[in-house]
């Protein structure tokens, strides 16, 4: 019990962030019509990208003489440029035809 | 002092997120939106490159930022071509695909923090939380990419698949508790934690199917929204936590939005799929048979109609048809007919699937009706065209308790003088449940290719 009380009152200010991140979110997306479901979806998913960072963290922190980490370490950091950058250029391209009205 | 330039690079990124998703509710300003949030990323990336440090720990040796720039050069030009060159019409398979590559990141990055938490509780409960739901959806993405792409195209169901799934999630959350608990720094039991995870996230995909294939992929999105939230607990970075709970809240919501335009719960979806209710729809009698109808006799039909509704599916991506039908509809409005677009919340693989699709061939916003406006209109409406769509004009939703789609809302295209059905055989829709429709005595059955069969019928009108 008192573990967990601690832990909340070290990362109170983490936590109010997220549940404040939580209603923007939902705030956010809340009026977005329907017509615009598939772009946003793809938007968002663009933006979960942002996990990269963490990777780029991990191989920063990470000993360059440890080559597994380094390995998985650039992978991560692949998967995660994809996820952004296909995220958004597909995102783009749904975007850019809905603009031509 | 790097360190402060770098909260507020983060803190430009969070903002530019928030504010990206935002302008993305206005279809004008939503391509700007979706910009400005990628420089918000860019932003991040590149601060976080240059200006993140943990005392002790970080160096910038020349073979790490090597692999990081090759890194990240690698997955741009593969995204970026891979984006570029897509079918419009493959767009959820590719959605999902490049959700499962940010689920596969975080889980790679849970698998390598492990051995710098061992014996931290709370670190550690953030690294494997983070690993698990980062490797269910990247699993999960993948099955769900292997469906959409036709390669696995029925649910695949073992006997009781939905307590096996359930046993299974509780034994993958024992299993972690166990690690975390017993402080274990074992990699054989980290690896084998993966390994549950990624079978955990194949066996919740693949009894899916039907008309939830968007739910899944909406909800996917969350979850890695959600692995990468934690990912920003595990290294307090504000613009990971922003960037990954924005999307997972986000997710959830858009993901119950989608549920209840089908009438269905969340744990239905999950728990349920449709496989608990097949058994009743299969002894569902078909009364009735059904008609054809020839390309001659449909221009005909069309040509003297007042109202013609469309309704798109998902055949009509799979047929590439949006164009010619678009030709279509600048045909018989040519003529005076009033051509509309009804669409179904959920037609199509994903929400907003079939606004794409149309809006690629450059159809009018304004002609795309949504469900609840249009169905008032159809008792006016003399030729309702469905092209590749079939559960969601299925009366058995509203008729038929025993359906698996019973109560889900449908397009009452019923209403309409006359109905012709675009298919390319009898078979079954997505749901695999029989369609009452077909062999409603107002409906004919306009069999062929969408593309081939439209072809035929826009050179037919322009002989008239």
């Amino acid at each position: 019990m008192e573990q967990i009380l601690s832990f909340i009152s070290t990362h109170r200010e983490m936590i109010y962030f997220i549940i404040l991140a939580v209603f923007v979110g939902v705030e956010v997306i809340g009026h977005v019509p329907s017509v615009l479901h598939t772009p946003l979806m793809s938007g968002a998913n663009a933006i979960h990208g942002v996990v990269v960072v963490g990777a780029i963290i991990v191989m920063l922190d990470t000993d360059a003489s440890n080559y597994i980490s380094l390995t998985l370490g650039t992978v991560a950091v692949i998967l995660g440029t994809l996820n952004v950058v296909g995220g958004f250029v597909v995102t783009d391209r749904m975007l850019d035809m809905f603009k031509k009205k | 002092m790097t360190q402060y330039i770098l909260e507020i690079a983060y803190l430009i990124a969070s903002i530019t997120f928030i504010i990206g998703l935002k302008m993305m509710s206005n279809p004008k300003k939503a391509r700007q939106g979706n910009l400005i949030a990628a420089a918000g990323m860019t932003i991040a990336i590149i601060g976080t490159i240059f200006l993140y440090s943990k005392e002790g720990l970080t160096s910038r040796d020349n073979i790490k930022m090597i692999l990081i720039f090759g890194g990240i050069a690698a997955g741009t030009i593969i995204g970026w071509l891979t984006a570029k060159k897509v079918q419009m019409t493959k767009m959820p398979e590719l959605v999902s695909m490049f959700n499962g590559m940010g689920g596969a990141c975080a889980a790679l990055i849970g698998l390598m923090e492990f051995h710098h938490s061992v014996g931290q509780t709370s670190t550690m409960i953030t690294v494997l939380a983070g690993m698990i739901i980062g490797s269910v959806s990247f699993s999960g993405s993948i099955i769900a990419y292997l469906k959409l792409n036709g390669a696995m195209a029925k649910p695949i169901r073992l006997p009781k698949y939905n307590i096996i799934n359930t046993i299974v999630m509780f034994a993958l959350f024992a299993f972690a508790a166990y690690v975390v608990v017993s402080g274990t720094d074992s990699s054989t039991m980290l690896y084998l934690l993966f390994a549950a995870a990624l079978f955990y996230g194949i066996l919740f995909v693949i009894p899916i199917g039907g008309a939830d294939m968007p739910v899944v992929i909406s909800l996917l999105n969350s979850f890695t929204g959600l692995a990468a939230a934690f990912g920003g607990f595990l290294y307090d970075n504000k613009v990971m936590l922003t960037g990954g709970i924005l999307v997972g809240s986000a997710g959830t919501l858009l993901t119950i939005v989608m549920c209840k335009a089908m009438n269905r719960s969340l744990f239905s979806v999950i728990f349920g799929s449709f496989g608990g209710t097949t058994a009743a729809a299969d002894g569902a009698e078909v009364a009735g048979s059904i008609k054809d109808i020839s390309t001659t006799d449909v221009a005909v039909l069309m040509n003297y109609s007042k109202r013609v509704v469309i309704v798109p599916g998902y055949g009509l991506a799979v047929a590439q048809a949006q164009h010619i039908i678009h030709e279509l509809e600048l045909l018989l409005e040519e003529r005076g007919v009033e051509v509309k677009y009804a669409i179904h919340p959920v037609a199509g693989r994903m929400p907003g699937h079939m606004n794409v699709l149309l809006a690629e061939s450059n159809v009018d916003y304004g002609k795309m009706v949504e469900m609840d406006e249009i169905n008032s209109e159809f008792e006016q409406t003399d030729v309702v065209l469905v092209v590749g769509a079939n559960d969601v004009v299925n009366p058995a939703a509203k008729t038929d308790p025993s359906s698996p789609i019973y109560g889900m809302p449908i397009l009452d295209v019923e209403k309409a003088k006359h109905i012709i059905v675009n298919k390319r055989s009898m078979s079954a829709g997505y749901a695999g449940i029989e369609n009452l429709l077909f062999y409603d005595p107002k409906t004919s059955m306009f069999f062929g290719d969408a593309k081939k069969a439209l072809t035929a019928l826009v050179a037919e009108l322009k002989t008239m």
